[in-house]
């Protein structure tokens, strides 16, 4: 839920048009986001969502053409428009600044947070600045209590947030957040592979993909045999390989140096084929499917394992 | 035809009747304030709660939304009733001290202290205004809009509304907007409690016909010539 809420906003904001204004509002536009969604019964969420995506937030000309178009009465598609926090009447700036002031968050001085934001941004909560450039809102519990104050710009969370650490949140969101912090963000990070029975590194620093070292290894699979690169970003399903590989079949992973087959312990969870077993960093299996196109993957820890 | 027994009674009454209608029927009166004859029922203002079951399963529901259904047994005015309903009246006066309506109630059910802060708004949002607008005289052009605290009732973007006739129908209805306690300004006043008679505070004995909730008190605020 989350994560789709982030990246449905991330969308908005890029979809948004400079300065819409209430003229832009095309009636062609209303009426095929009411068709898209058969108008005449129900999907009243839906469509104003649809609206919302196009112009940034729900203009008053396209709630009118809406309730003209589905036969709804201005009165209670006002009602939804009003009743939903996701939704907004005025036009959002480029960045939106949410701060929780939920309980656990308020007690921790989020209200004080919640001012610095205001007196950096010289707006009141629920505000656009002149420029458009930031809105500022309010929330009542992000989920995320243990780790209050949390403020959310643009679909990134920021935990425990101090007061003197506002005016560099607020500089960072205007330049655009660096790359690393989204990487972050979809739970992707870099590992180091090594082979399990002979210790030797897998790293392929001379070979670059996605902007990270790969892992090579050999592969073969029926009459062929040939080199594979896999993208070293714990996440990633980016590899490039000497042979085409058909999407649903399996080969069989090799270390490039031992020779040795390195097969996983198990069989993929999702597929049932076969799995190959890489080492990562210091005490942990990485497991992947070796059939092409299946994103069945296991991390299993040493230190867990010894345990058990 | 469906059999429940109300206070003791048997009453006998179509199906789909609400319990409301049916203790109306037989003659026992509960207190309402969001219901109204020809709109739909909305259960917004509880002040028509009854007690339904009985020993540990019994529990309050609003009797306006409660259809009837076999056997039931309801208790119109049982201790617990009562002490729901002075607590719904208490919360009630608090929001909107100034309508006469909910002080007569609060008069009736002999509520005299009041533990809330006076909020002195102009809506108890029982959307009698709302129903009758859309129900009777077929216009929508009011509604509720926002949620939570923020809950109110207007013309979507409060601009004068295209659909509205201007039939005052919603000002009709209003419990709360009809009869306004015009406490300090004597002239207007429409009861005049306050103003013929010496002020509770002095004189407790007159509190008793008085019934006045307003705070801080009425009579002390008068403008004395
Ligand atoms: S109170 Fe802020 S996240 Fe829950
Ligand atoms: S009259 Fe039943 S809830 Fe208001």
């Amino acid at each position: 839920m989350k994560s789709t809420g982030k990246k449905k906003k991330r969308t908005v904001i890029s979809d948004e048009p400079d300065n819409c204004t209430e003229e832009d509002v095309k009636e062609a536009d209303i009426l095929a986001i009411v068709r898209k969604h058969d108008g005449a019964r129900g999907g009243l969420i839906a469509m104003l969502e649809g609206i919302q995506q196009k112009y940034g937030y729900l203009p008053e000309n396209a709630l009118r053409i809406l309730s003209n178009a589905t036969g709804r009465s201005l009165v209670d598609i006002y009602g939804v428009a009003t009743f939903y926090r996701s939704f907004t009447l005025h036009p959002r700036g480029k960045h939106l600044v949410t701060a929780c002031l939920g309980t656990a968050c308020h007690v921790r001085a989020a209200p004080r947070i919640v001012e610095e934001l205001e007196q950096q941004l010289g707006i009141k909560a629920s505000e656009t600045t002149p420029d458009r450039n930031f809105t500022l809102e309010t929330v009542n519990c992000l989920g995320a209590c243990a780790l209050g104050p949390v403020v959310v710009i643009d679909g990134h969370y920021f935990s425990k947030v101090k007061t003197a650490g506002i005016k560099k949140l607020i500089e960072e969101a205007r330049n655009g957040f660096p790359d690393e912090k989204m990487l972050e963000r979809e739970f992707a990070f870099p590992v180091e592979a090594s082979c399990p029975q002979c210790h030797h590194s897998l790293m392929d620093a001379g070979n670059i993909i996605e902007g990270y070292p790969s892992i090579r290894v050999d592969i073969s699979a029926g009459e062929k045999s040939g080199w594979l690169r896999l993208v070293s970003l714990y996440g990633s399903r980016g590899f490039e390989s000497e042979h085409e590989l058909p999407v649903g079949e399996s080969v069989a992973f090799f270390c490039p140096h031992c020779k040795a087959r390195i097969a996983g312990t198990t069989l993929c969870t999702e597929c049932e084929a076969t799995m190959a077993g890489i080492r990562i960093g210091e005490g942990a299996l990485l497991q992947i499917c070796e059939r092409r196109g299946c994103d069945g993957c296991r991390l299993e820890l040493d230190a867990v394992k010894s345990q058990v | 035809m469906i059999t429940l027994k109300i206070n003791g009674l048997d009453v006998s009454v179509e199906k789909g009747t609400t319990i409301l209608e049916a203790a109306e029927f037989i003659g026992f009166p509960i207190p309402t304030l969001c219901h109204m004859d020809g709109l739909t029922p909305y259960g917004a203002c509880r002040l028509c709660v009854v007690e339904i079951g009985e020993g540990k399963k019994a529990k309050l529901v609003s009797s306006c939304t409660y259809p009837v259904e076999e056997g039931l047994k309801v208790r119109t005015s049982s201790k617990r009733v009562v002490r729901a309903r002075r607590m719904v009246i208490e919360l009630l006066l608090a929001s909107c001290p100034q309508s006469k309506t909910i002080q007569d109630i609060a008069s009736t059910y002999g509520v005299r202290t009041q533990r809330f802060k006076q909020e002195y708004d102009d809506c108890i949002l029982c959307g009698r205004c709302v129903r009758m607008c859309e129900e009777q005289m077929m216009a929508k052009a009011i509604g509720f809009q926002n949620r939570g605290e923020k809950r109110s009732i207007g013309t979507p973007f409060d601009t004068k509304s295209d659909v509205c006739r201007l039939c005052g129908g919603c000002m009709y209805v209003c419990p709360v907007c009809e009869l306004r306690c015009t406490y300090n300004q004597p002239e207007k006043a429409i009861c005049g409690g306050c103003a013929n008679l010496f002020a509770p505070c002095v004189e407790k004995d007159n509190f008793d016909d008085m019934m006045c909730y307003m705070n801080p008190c009425v009579a002390c605020e008068i403008p004395k010539e």
